[in-house]
């Protein structure tokens, strides 16, 4: 099946009661096949085609806040029209779901994979997924909604899968029967906040400086929160739907998914479908000897902190492979990783290899070099991976 | 403020924090008595939304929700697909000053009247950005003095003329849009109540003084909101199906002269100092009377 059309079916699977987006290559194919459902009749997902993005997540907080499951997709430009907004749908605590098609952000214009969009939206208070392959699209769709509407976290989340690397794969994978999901995933049920003529209430109000910052607080509080709910979803995921294809999904989901990283040297840290790359690379490397792993973030935000620092204490050296740059800083996933370590004794050397960007090919060989520059130590702190 | 024949039930509730003499107060009240208690209302970021509900408190009886600026229209589409699918039969009704409506959030509502949402978008129009300080917005009328458009040697406060959005959002195919004026509040109230019991995507133009930006006494909110109606400024006027149907004023011959609402209000002063300013106010009269001429024109040809 197509990675996009995974997510689709998964979210036929969830059935939102409202469904709005807007089409942006390399998203379509997930829209499109959303279409064809709700034309056959295959879904009772209302279907509001907007006339921007803007708008297609402004109808989903206000389909959330009526109480039903809402739901939207995305790329880059598209998440970056819905900037406002993501703030206030995190803000007014509202479970809307999305899958975002990563993609370079403009200018020059890209239609390309990278994480640009995801990675400059880290801050908007939405958790964040990342598959490698078309089973985890799909099984992390499923979970997304289960995490997101759990009470504990009543937070917006994002899938993020890599534009057309991924949106456009072809893959052997795993499906799940409708009343297992529904057992799995019960319908979205609120006890926060509803607009219910029954019992009025007042969403999204003005908040003065003697409130807003409590307010801001409890959101921060309720991300820190999600990990424990991360954790079960995954654990009752991966047990009520064991892996039936070897090697498209880890055994137990898990916040870091660790790759032979037991008496690993040098760690590989990555996200998305890169990932699977690494495997390949590591699995070659294992072979000469060399003793390599790759820790792969599964979830981004909120950031898997302890996972992490279990998962790469002990390796000497760290290579982050990263898809996106803060301009004038360095890259953001190896400065969080690096303040991982601050307070710790031991501290693997880490370094940084930008690749990818704008949709630049990362090749096999190409890990295997960067596997080389990390073992000799060569190049800089920060290398260009071109 | 009671008026004979509307419902006496409050769902704007007092103790808000709107300015003595809000004309946009009075809007929404008019607006809640016309919605009634099985609604949900959806607020653009603006002074209503400001003064009813600093948190804790809040002024509305009814499910209200808030959540940016311009989108206001969109977040109704997501509310009124909500209710279908859960079966529910509640009324949505978005509300929106004319900064969010005429400019910021046309292209939502603009989508939402073409997508054919089964909900009312109200404009509370007080012809400027009230909120932030009085700034020009795409409904503020030609020669009044904003902070963004001020009156000067080489300037006679706004050079442009108001937004017909009215018309405009009736060439979407709206089954029902209208202007109507807090001045004449039962008229208003049964154009809202038609608006929002029409099915599919209808729209209200409510012209709603505003004392502080229009710099006017703010006992004279109504008398104001009254004489834009009879100068010709703010016609009454409904289209149904297409069809135009005029109410006040009924006699284009009859209109009172412009200068009796213009200097009532601040937000004009300059063309009368240092002296009368003929030129440009007939000029306004003219575009006035022009504006009526048609939509007489369009009602005897039963356009």
């Amino acid at each position: 099946m197509e990675a996009s059309h995974a997510i689709s079916e998964a979210v036929k699977l969830a059935e939102p009661g409202v469904i709005a987006a807007y089409p942006i290559t390399p998203q379509t194919h997930i829209v499109e096949r959303i279409s064809e459902y709700v034309a056959n009749g295959e879904t009772g997902s209302e279907y509001i085609r907007v006339e921007s993005e803007f708008s297609a997540i402004s109808a989903c907080l206000g389909a959330s806040a009526t109480g039903v499951r809402s739901y939207t997709a995305t790329a880059s430009q598209g998440l970056a029209l819905m900037f406002e907004i993501l703030f206030i749908v995190s803000g007014m605590r509202l479970p809307v779901c999305m899958t975002l098609a990563n993609r370079a952000m403009s200018a020059p214009i890209s239609i390309w994979n990278d994480h640009q969009d995801s990675i400059s939206a880290r801050d908007v208070g939405w958790i964040q997924f990342y598959a490698e392959n078309a089973q985890e699209c799909y099984d992390l769709t499923l979970m997304q909604f289960k995490v997101s509407e759990d009470h504990r976290v009543l937070l917006p989340s994002m899938v993020c899968m890599d534009g057309f690397v991924l949106t456009h794969l072809y893959e052997s994978m795993n499906t799940y029967a409708k009343e297992d999901v529904d057992e799995f995933l019960p319908a979205y049920k609120p006890l926060h906040a509803v607009l219910d003529p029954k019992q009025p209430m007042t969403q999204g109000p003005i908040g003065f400086p003697s409130e807003y910052m409590e307010l801001r607080k409890s959101q921060v509080d309720a991300t820190e929160n999600s990990i424990e709910v991360i954790e079960e979803v995954f654990k009752e995921f991966s047990e009520r739907f064991p892996v039936e294809i070897n090697g498209s999904r880890p055994e137990l989901y898990s916040m870091v998914e660790e790759y032979r990283t037991d008496d690993a040297e040098i760690i590989f840290v990555a996200m998305g479908s890169i990932c699977g790359q690494i495997k390949v690379v590591v699995d070659k490397l294992r072979e000469k000897g060399e003793r390599v792993g790759l820790a792969k973030i599964v979830v981004y935000r909120p950031f898997p902190k302890e996972a992490l620092k279990k998962a790469l204490k002990n390796a000497r050296r760290v290579a982050v492979l990263e898809r996106a740059v803060s301009p004038g800083a360095n890259p953001p996933v190896f400065d969080e990783i690096r303040s991982l370590f601050y307070d710790e004794r031991k501290r693997p050397d880490i370094r940084d290899f930008i690749v990818g960007i704008g949709g630049r090919d990362v090749k096999l060989d190409h890990v295997e070099k960067m596997h080389e520059m990390t073992k000799k130590d060569r190049g800089k702190k920060v290398e260009w991976m071109f | 403020m009671a008026i004979m024949g509307l419902p006496e039930e409050e769902y704007f509730s007092y103790g808000h924090r709107a300015c003595a003499g809000c004309g946009a107060a009075t809007a929404l009240r008019l607006i809640t008595k016309a919605a009634g208690r099985n609604s949900i209302l959806v607020e653009s970021t603006g002074c209503i939304e400001v003064v009813s509900t600093p948190y804790p408190e809040t002024a509305w009886k009814l499910p209200w929700i808030h959540g940016a600026f311009e989108n206001a229209a969109s977040i109704a589409s997501g509310i009124e697909a909500a209710l279908k699918y859960s079966g529910e039969n509640t009324k949505v009704i978005a509300i929106g000053g004319d900064g969010a409506t005429y400019d910021i959030g046309f292209g939502h509502l603009s989508g939402a009247f073409e997508r054919g949402h089964d909900f009312t978008y109200i404009c509370y129009d007080n012809e400027a950005y009230m909120n932030t300080g009085i700034q020009r917005s795409g409904s503020t009328p030609y020669g009044a003095y904003t902070t963004t458009s001020p009156s000067g040697k080489k300037s006679i406060g706004k050079e442009e003329w108001k937004k017909d959005l009215v018309h405009i959002l009736a060439a979407h195919g709206s089954p029902y849009v209208a202007n109507a004026s807090i001045g004449y509040a039962t008229d208003a109230f049964k154009k809202l109540k038609t608006a929002i019991e029409t099915e599919g995507p209808t729209f209200v133009n409510l012209f709603a003084t505003c004392p502080t930006g229009w710099r006017s006494a703010t006992e004279k909110s109504i008398e104001i909101a009254k004489l834009a109606v009879d100068t010709g400024v703010c016609p009454l006027y409904e289209i149904i199906d297409g069809k135009h149907k005029l109410g006040r004023p009924k006699d284009i011959d009859k209109l009172k002269p412009l200068e009796e609402y213009l200097k009532l209000q601040g937000r004009y002063r300059h063309l009368f100092r240092p002296e009368k300013n003929k030129e440009t106010i007939e000029f306004m009269e003219n575009r006035v009377r022009k504006n009526l001429e048609n939509l007489l024109k369009y009602e005897e040809c039963g356009l």
